[in-house]
Protein backbone atom coordinates (compact mmCIF):
# COMPACT_ATOMS: atom_id res chain seq x y z
CA UNK A 1 0.00 0.00 0.00
CA UNK A 2 2.47 2.60 -1.12
CA UNK A 3 -0.26 5.12 -1.74
CA UNK A 4 -3.31 5.71 0.35
CA UNK A 5 -6.44 3.86 -0.65
CA UNK A 6 -9.88 5.42 -0.81
CA UNK A 7 -11.85 5.09 2.44
CA UNK A 8 -15.47 5.72 3.43
CA UNK A 9 -17.08 8.28 3.42
CA UNK A 10 -15.06 9.80 0.58
CA UNK A 11 -15.99 9.36 -3.07
CA UNK A 12 -12.71 10.52 -4.53
CA UNK A 13 -9.06 10.47 -3.48
CA UNK A 14 -8.46 14.20 -3.98
CA UNK A 15 -11.17 15.12 -1.48
CA UNK A 16 -9.83 12.54 0.96
CA UNK A 17 -6.29 13.96 0.71
CA UNK A 18 -7.54 17.49 1.21
CA UNK A 19 -9.44 16.43 4.33
CA UNK A 20 -6.38 14.68 5.75
CA UNK A 21 -4.36 17.80 5.20
CA UNK A 22 -7.06 20.09 6.57
CA UNK A 23 -7.21 18.05 9.80
CA UNK A 24 -3.44 18.36 10.21
CA UNK A 25 -3.54 22.12 9.59
CA UNK A 26 -6.28 22.53 12.22
CA UNK A 27 -4.18 20.59 14.70
CA UNK A 28 -1.20 22.79 13.92
CA UNK A 29 -3.33 25.91 14.45
CA UNK A 30 -4.11 24.56 17.94
CA UNK A 31 -0.36 24.09 18.48
CA UNK A 32 0.13 27.74 17.53
CA UNK A 33 -2.38 28.62 20.28
CA UNK A 34 -0.51 26.43 22.79
CA UNK A 35 2.81 28.16 22.16
CA UNK A 36 0.99 31.48 21.88
CA UNK A 37 0.27 31.36 25.61
CA UNK A 38 4.01 31.21 26.32
CA UNK A 39 4.71 34.05 23.89
CA UNK A 40 1.98 36.07 25.63
CA UNK A 41 3.76 35.53 28.97
CA UNK A 42 7.01 36.69 27.36
CA UNK A 43 5.28 39.78 26.01
CA UNK A 44 3.86 40.60 29.46
CA UNK A 45 7.22 40.19 31.18
CA UNK A 46 8.99 42.24 28.53
CA UNK A 47 6.47 45.09 28.77
CA UNK A 48 6.62 45.10 32.57
CA UNK A 49 10.44 44.98 32.77
CA UNK A 50 11.88 45.95 29.36
CA UNK A 51 15.43 46.76 30.48
CA UNK A 52 15.86 43.76 32.77
CA UNK A 53 14.34 41.46 30.13
CA UNK A 54 16.90 42.68 27.58
CA UNK A 55 19.79 42.40 30.05
CA UNK A 56 18.91 38.81 30.98
CA UNK A 57 18.36 37.90 27.34
CA UNK A 58 22.01 38.78 26.76
CA UNK A 59 23.07 36.13 29.30
CA UNK A 60 21.88 33.43 26.88
CA UNK A 61 24.28 32.03 24.31
CA UNK A 62 23.41 33.99 21.16
CA UNK A 63 25.77 32.08 18.87
CA UNK A 64 24.55 28.67 19.96
CA UNK A 65 20.98 29.88 19.44
CA UNK A 66 21.90 31.22 15.99
CA UNK A 67 23.59 27.96 15.02
CA UNK A 68 20.50 26.07 16.15
CA UNK A 69 18.24 28.27 14.04
CA UNK A 70 20.38 27.49 11.00
CA UNK A 71 20.34 23.76 11.79
CA UNK A 72 16.56 23.69 12.14
CA UNK A 73 15.94 25.71 8.96
CA UNK A 74 18.21 23.33 7.05
CA UNK A 75 16.42 20.28 8.42
CA UNK A 76 13.14 21.82 7.24
CA UNK A 77 14.60 22.15 3.74
CA UNK A 78 15.52 18.44 3.75
CA UNK A 79 11.99 17.49 4.84
CA UNK A 80 10.46 19.70 2.13
CA UNK A 81 12.76 18.09 -0.48
CA UNK A 82 11.72 14.66 0.85
CA UNK A 83 8.03 15.44 0.44
CA UNK A 84 8.78 16.70 -3.08
CA UNK A 85 10.62 13.44 -3.84
CA UNK A 86 7.64 11.44 -2.54
CA UNK A 87 5.36 13.32 -4.91
CA UNK A 88 7.48 11.99 -7.76
CA UNK A 89 7.25 8.49 -6.28
CA UNK A 90 10.89 8.41 -5.14
CA UNK A 91 10.26 6.99 -1.68
CA UNK A 92 13.79 5.73 -1.06
CA UNK A 93 15.04 9.24 -1.71
CA UNK A 94 12.48 10.54 0.81
CA UNK A 95 13.70 7.98 3.36
CA UNK A 96 17.27 9.25 3.22
CA UNK A 97 16.25 12.90 3.30
CA UNK A 98 14.06 12.28 6.37
CA UNK A 99 16.95 10.43 8.06
CA UNK A 100 19.27 13.37 7.32
CA UNK A 101 16.66 15.83 8.68
CA UNK A 102 16.32 13.70 11.84
CA UNK A 103 20.12 13.77 12.26
CA UNK A 104 20.02 17.56 12.08
CA UNK A 105 17.25 17.42 14.68
CA UNK A 106 19.64 15.46 16.89
CA UNK A 107 22.33 18.11 16.31
CA UNK A 108 19.79 20.73 17.41
CA UNK A 109 19.04 18.74 20.57
CA UNK A 110 22.78 18.37 21.24
CA UNK A 111 23.41 22.11 20.95
CA UNK A 112 20.33 22.81 23.10
CA UNK A 113 21.63 20.34 25.69
CA UNK A 114 25.01 22.10 25.67
CA UNK A 115 23.25 25.39 26.34
CA UNK A 116 21.28 23.87 29.22
CA UNK A 117 24.54 22.51 30.63
CA UNK A 118 26.22 25.94 30.41
CA UNK A 119 23.21 27.57 32.08
CA UNK A 120 23.27 24.94 34.81
CA UNK A 121 26.98 25.62 35.39
CA UNK A 122 26.25 29.37 35.58
CA UNK A 123 23.57 28.74 38.21
CA UNK A 124 20.77 29.98 35.96
CA UNK A 125 18.47 26.98 36.28
CA UNK A 126 15.53 27.77 38.60
CA UNK A 127 14.59 24.81 40.76
CA UNK A 128 17.97 23.12 40.28
CA UNK A 129 20.69 25.66 40.83
CA UNK A 130 19.58 29.28 41.00
CA UNK A 131 22.76 30.61 42.66
CA UNK A 132 23.54 32.84 39.65
CA UNK A 133 20.06 34.37 39.41
CA UNK A 134 20.01 38.01 40.46
CA UNK A 135 16.36 38.88 40.98
CA UNK A 136 12.73 37.98 40.43
CA UNK A 137 12.70 39.14 36.80
CA UNK A 138 15.66 36.96 35.88
CA UNK A 139 13.99 34.01 37.60
CA UNK A 140 10.84 34.64 35.55
CA UNK A 141 12.91 35.06 32.39
CA UNK A 142 14.78 31.80 32.95
CA UNK A 143 11.52 30.01 33.82
CA UNK A 144 10.10 31.27 30.55
CA UNK A 145 13.24 30.17 28.70
CA UNK A 146 13.19 26.63 30.07
CA UNK A 147 9.43 26.18 29.70
CA UNK A 148 9.36 27.45 26.10
CA UNK A 149 12.50 25.70 24.86
CA UNK A 150 11.51 22.59 26.85
CA UNK A 151 8.06 22.42 25.26
CA UNK A 152 9.71 23.02 21.90
CA UNK A 153 12.20 20.21 22.60
CA UNK A 154 9.32 17.82 23.38
CA UNK A 155 7.76 18.67 20.01
CA UNK A 156 11.13 18.22 18.34
CA UNK A 157 11.50 14.76 19.91
CA UNK A 158 8.07 13.69 18.68
CA UNK A 159 9.02 15.00 15.22
CA UNK A 160 12.29 13.05 15.32
CA UNK A 161 10.48 9.79 16.11
CA UNK A 162 7.95 10.41 13.33
CA UNK A 163 10.67 11.23 10.77
CA UNK A 164 12.64 8.06 11.56
CA UNK A 165 9.51 5.89 11.61
CA UNK A 166 8.40 7.28 8.26
CA UNK A 167 11.86 6.89 6.76
CA UNK A 168 11.69 3.20 7.70
CA UNK A 169 8.27 2.81 6.14
CA UNK A 170 9.37 4.71 3.04
CA UNK A 171 12.33 2.40 2.47
CA UNK A 172 10.03 -0.60 2.95
CA UNK A 173 7.68 0.89 0.35
CA UNK A 174 4.81 1.29 2.81
CA UNK A 175 4.35 5.03 2.91
CA UNK A 176 1.77 7.27 1.24
CA UNK A 177 2.55 10.73 0.01
CA UNK A 178 -0.18 12.30 2.19
CA UNK A 179 1.25 10.82 5.38
CA UNK A 180 4.75 12.04 4.47
CA UNK A 181 3.44 15.53 3.72
CA UNK A 182 1.52 15.72 7.02
CA UNK A 183 4.53 14.73 9.11
CA UNK A 184 6.49 17.28 7.08
CA UNK A 185 3.93 19.93 8.08
CA UNK A 186 4.45 19.08 11.74
CA UNK A 187 8.23 19.38 11.40
CA UNK A 188 7.91 22.75 9.68
CA UNK A 189 5.67 24.02 12.47
CA UNK A 190 8.32 23.07 15.03
CA UNK A 191 10.61 25.21 12.87
CA UNK A 192 8.14 28.14 12.79
CA UNK A 193 7.81 28.08 16.59
CA UNK A 194 11.60 28.27 16.89
CA UNK A 195 11.71 31.14 14.37
CA UNK A 196 9.68 33.19 16.89
CA UNK A 197 11.36 31.83 20.03
CA UNK A 198 14.75 32.93 18.70
CA UNK A 199 14.10 36.72 18.65
CA UNK A 200 11.94 36.51 21.79
CA UNK A 201 14.58 34.86 23.96
CA UNK A 202 17.92 35.64 22.33
CA UNK A 203 17.57 38.92 20.45
CA UNK A 204 16.04 41.24 23.06
CA UNK A 205 18.48 44.11 23.55
CA UNK A 206 18.39 47.28 25.65
CA UNK A 207 17.12 50.30 23.76
CA UNK B 1 12.12 26.42 -12.10
CA UNK B 2 12.15 22.90 -10.70
CA UNK B 3 10.35 22.48 -7.37
CA UNK B 4 13.54 21.30 -5.63
CA UNK B 5 15.54 24.30 -6.86
CA UNK B 6 12.78 26.61 -5.61
CA UNK B 7 12.96 25.01 -2.15
CA UNK B 8 16.74 25.43 -2.07
CA UNK B 9 16.42 29.12 -3.01
CA UNK B 10 13.87 29.61 -0.23
CA UNK B 11 16.34 28.01 2.19
CA UNK B 12 19.05 30.42 0.99
CA UNK B 13 16.69 33.34 1.62
CA UNK B 14 15.96 32.00 5.12
CA UNK B 15 19.69 31.81 5.90
CA UNK B 16 20.17 35.35 4.61
CA UNK B 17 17.34 36.58 6.85
CA UNK B 18 18.91 34.78 9.81
CA UNK B 19 22.23 36.56 9.15
CA UNK B 20 20.38 39.89 8.85
CA UNK B 21 18.43 39.47 12.08
CA UNK B 22 21.54 38.53 14.09
CA UNK B 23 23.51 41.36 12.47
CA UNK B 24 20.76 43.86 13.30
CA UNK B 25 21.04 43.10 17.04
CA UNK B 26 24.51 44.70 16.99
CA UNK B 27 23.31 47.91 15.31
CA UNK B 28 22.17 50.93 17.36
CA UNK B 29 18.59 50.82 16.12
CA UNK B 30 16.82 51.58 19.40
CA UNK B 31 13.18 50.55 19.33
CA UNK B 32 13.51 49.64 15.67
CA UNK B 33 15.59 46.62 16.67
CA UNK B 34 12.47 44.94 18.06
CA UNK B 35 10.56 45.82 14.90
CA UNK B 36 13.38 44.43 12.73
CA UNK B 37 13.78 41.18 14.61
CA UNK B 38 10.05 40.41 14.66
CA UNK B 39 9.59 41.66 11.09
CA UNK B 40 12.30 39.27 9.93
CA UNK B 41 10.84 36.45 12.04
CA UNK B 42 7.48 37.00 10.32
CA UNK B 43 9.14 36.99 6.90
CA UNK B 44 10.92 33.73 7.74
CA UNK B 45 7.71 32.15 9.05
CA UNK B 46 5.86 33.31 5.93
CA UNK B 47 8.48 31.69 3.67
CA UNK B 48 8.28 28.41 5.62
CA UNK B 49 4.48 28.42 5.58
CA UNK B 50 4.14 29.43 1.93
CA UNK B 51 6.83 27.24 0.33
CA UNK B 52 7.89 24.47 2.75
CA UNK B 53 4.36 23.87 4.08
CA UNK B 54 3.00 24.37 0.55
CA UNK B 55 0.21 26.77 1.43
CA UNK B 56 0.91 28.30 -1.99
CA UNK B 57 -0.90 25.39 -3.63
CA UNK B 58 -3.60 25.05 -0.95
CA UNK B 59 -7.26 25.96 -1.06
CA UNK B 60 -8.47 29.15 0.62
CA UNK B 61 -10.12 27.08 3.34
CA UNK B 62 -6.83 25.41 4.31
CA UNK B 63 -5.00 28.73 4.35
CA UNK B 64 -7.73 30.13 6.58
CA UNK B 65 -7.36 27.18 8.99
CA UNK B 66 -3.67 27.97 9.46
CA UNK B 67 -4.28 31.68 9.72
CA UNK B 68 -6.91 31.38 12.49
CA UNK B 69 -4.33 30.24 15.05
CA UNK B 70 -2.20 33.30 14.35
CA UNK B 71 -5.20 35.65 14.31
CA UNK B 72 -6.38 34.54 17.78
CA UNK B 73 -2.86 34.90 19.15
CA UNK B 74 -2.72 38.35 17.58
CA UNK B 75 -5.91 39.32 19.46
CA UNK B 76 -4.43 38.01 22.71
CA UNK B 77 -1.28 40.08 22.19
CA UNK B 78 -3.31 43.16 21.30
CA UNK B 79 -5.29 42.96 24.56
CA UNK B 80 -2.14 42.36 26.63
CA UNK B 81 -0.45 45.38 25.05
CA UNK B 82 -3.59 47.47 25.63
CA UNK B 83 -3.39 46.52 29.32
CA UNK B 84 0.26 47.40 29.86
CA UNK B 85 0.24 50.56 27.76
CA UNK B 86 -2.75 52.07 29.56
CA UNK B 87 -1.77 51.18 33.14
CA UNK B 88 -0.40 54.65 33.82
CA UNK B 89 -3.51 56.40 32.49
CA UNK B 90 -5.56 56.35 35.70
CA UNK B 91 -5.74 59.50 37.84
CA UNK B 92 -3.69 57.86 40.57
CA UNK B 93 -1.05 56.98 37.94
CA UNK B 94 -0.92 53.35 39.00
CA UNK B 95 -2.95 50.62 40.66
Amino acid sequence: MSNSALHEPFHDLARQHETDRFGMLLFLASEVMLFGGIFAAALGLRMAEPDAFAAYSQKLHLWLGTANTGVLLTSSLLVALGVEAARKGRYRHLGWLFIAAALLGLVFAGIKGTEYWLEYRAGLMPGVDASGIEDRTQRLFMNLYFVSTGLHAIHLSVGLILLVALAGRACAGRLGHVMAANVGLYWHLVDVVWIFLFPTLYLARPV
Amino acid sequence: MSPSLRLILVWAALMLLLALTVGATFLPLGHWRTVTSYGIAMAKAALVLWFFMELRSDSGLSRLAVLTGFVWIGLLFLLIVADYVTRGWTAAGAF
